[in-house]
């Protein structure tokens, strides 16, 4: 029977386990566990802190290649814009020049058909006028011709033509 | 690498020690208590009924310490029991080694008896020639029921925690993984909330193995303790003799790394009127007391803690052979269960109590000034 009083005594033996044991495993722990496992772990968190101090640098410098980004496409921006304006300008340039040059070209061309026309006209006129003087001459014989082959007609013809003349000199 | 035979040496040992002598005991001697204790246990009391069954017997049985570790009882009720090796000491004889079955039933071997009643009760005595006891008992440094629990544990906190170490060398830097992700957060523990606040940043680190060890050993001791079944149900942390090797471990620990101001405080303490110092040295001999007081509070409230869990369950559990009725069982049971998941949380905080306030006298004992 174990008693009470038992409890409350330390054993001897159970004493020198324990320290056997104990010392043993706090070396061997202390050794081959403890050590590594508190290396690795303290290696990791500094590796995390690290790592978050440079995410943090790399932040940083993101954001000034960012801005230097921002300043570099503006200037491209400008220059685009003023290049673009340029050639805006030479190309209303160029256009209104060739413009100016046709439009005098065309005055010129236009003005040198007129005159040719007008020159053509005169003498087509001309030529006209000559036409028709022959031609009504022309006529006019014809006409007499054939009035004039009966008496009778022809005594007509002078009759009423002695008329005419009659009443345009009344 | 030569820890890699460490571990095989150590589960060979063990398992040596352990395994041999297993052998299943016939019924014999009715009336034997050893048998009728583990009747108790596990309710084959029915053969037993005529003899009253003794709750005190059964709960200190359970509670003490023991030669022999209970494995299971088969339902024609042979005993299966694990004897472990006796060692003793005797002066006139010298050392002996045998296992404990020689001694069993009351039988004597090397003129070794285990005494079941009276002065020597529990004890393993030498007998002289006339076959009476001798006064002087053989020291007796056994591989008890407690011992090889002990050594269960060590051998389970090394495969733990080595594998955990060799664990890291696989993952290195990244996020923990398998056993890492249980065990790695008590470790942390240890560290960042026990001895980091308490001993400070400069000195924390010479103190994490001990810290750490203690605190694994004691929890794991006190999680096995609540396993009724080998290789659980000793009462290791509630042995006195246990805890106090390891408050005595702590007091070392605290004491040797003393710095002088701590000492100052000891013998000169500051801020005390001359007259309490000289010429009876009044405040040495009370901040001495001190020194002692503080470790045997923790050896007390360890021992006390654990013992009083334990008998509270097995009061619980026993109600049920004092009623003699199955009608009882079920709060019984009830209430045990309730008690086991207190007693659950008891085993995480007395570890953490223990290895906090070993870690709150280190930081004060070296602490250079105030």
């Amino acid at each position: 029977m174990i008693l009470a009083s038992n409890l409350t005594t330390p054993d001897f033996g159970t004493i020198v386990w324990t320290t056997i044991i104990f010392l043993l495993l706090l070396a061997l722990l202390r050794a081959f566990a403890w050590k590594p496992i508190l290396q690795a772990i303290k290696a990791r968190e500094e590796s995390i802190k690290g790592s978050l101090e440079s995410a943090e640098d790399a932040k940083r410098e993101m954001e000034r290649l960012k801005a230097d980004n921002e300043a570099i496409m503006q200037e491209a921006r400008e220059e685009r814009d003023e290049l673009l304006r340029d050639a805006r300008d030479a190309r209303d340039k160029m256009i209104s020049e060739a413009k100016k040059q046709a439009r005098e070209e065309s005055d010129k061309l236009i003005s040198k058909a007129r005159t040719g026309i007008e020159r053509e006209k005169k003498m087509a006129i001309n030529d006209i006028r000559t036409q028709i003087a022959s031609l009504s001459v022309e006529i006019a014989e014809k006409i007499l011709n054939e009035k004039l082959k009966g008496s009778k007609e022809q005594n007509d013809l002078i009759e009423k033509l002695l008329d005419d003349m009659d009443l345009k000199e009344n | 690498m030569k820890f890699r035979y460490v571990f095989p040496i150590l589960v060979i040992t063990f398992g040596l020690i352990a395994l041999t002598p297993v052998e299943a005991e016939g019924r014999q001697g009715q009336t034997e208590q050893t048998e009728q204790k583990h009747e108790a246990t596990e309710g084959h009391n029915e053969e037993n009924e005529k003899e009253e069954f003794s709750a005190r017997e059964f709960i200190f049985d359970h509670i003490g310490d023991s030669h022999q570790w209970h494995i299971f009882t088969m339902p024609d009720g042979h005993h299966v029991n694990l004897y472990l090796p006796v060692i003793l000491y005797s002066k006139s004889s010298g050392f002996h080694i045998f296992s404990s079955k020689k001694l069993s039933h009351g039988n004597t071997h090397e003129n070794f008896m285990l005494a079941e009643e009276g002065e020597y009760a529990g004890e393993i005595t030498e007998l002289d020639a006339e076959g009476n006891i001798k006064e002087d008992l053989p020291l007796d440094v056994s591989i008890t029921r407690n011992v090889a629990s002990m050594m269960f544990v060590a051998v389970l906190l090394l495969f733990l925690f080595i594998g955990l170490a060799r664990s890291y060398r696989k993952t290195g830097v990244s996020a923990p993984k398998g056993i890492q992700g249980f065990l790695e957060p008590i470790v942390l523990f240890v560290r960042d909330d026990i001895a980091l606040p308490n001993i400070g940043e400069e000195k924390y680190g010479r103190f994490m193995p001990y810290l750490l060890t203690v605190f694994f050993f004691i929890l794991f001791n006190n999680l096995l303790g609540l396993i009724p079944v080998i290789p659980g149900g000793s009462n290791v942390t509630g042995n006195i003799a246990v805890t106090f090797t390891l408050a005595f471990f702590s007091m070392v620990m605290i004491n040797v790394n003393g710095s002088k101001a701590y000492w100052k405080d000891i013998f000169n303490t500051p801020g005390v009127p001359w007259w309490l110092k000289f010429p009876i040295p009044l405040m040495p001999v009370v901040e001495l007391i001190g020194v002692i007081a503080k470790p045997f509070a923790l050896m007390i409230r360890l021992f006390a803690n654990i013992t009083a869990g334990h008998i509270v369950v097995l009061s619980l559990v026993a109600l049920i052979f004092i009623f003699d009725s199955l009608a009882v069982a079920p709060l019984s049971i009830f209430m045990v269960i309730f008690m086991d998941i207190l007693e659950l949380l008891v085993a995480f905080i007395q570890a953490y109590v223990f290895t906090l306030l070993t870690a709150l006298f280190v930081g004060l004992a070296v602490q250079e000034h105030h």
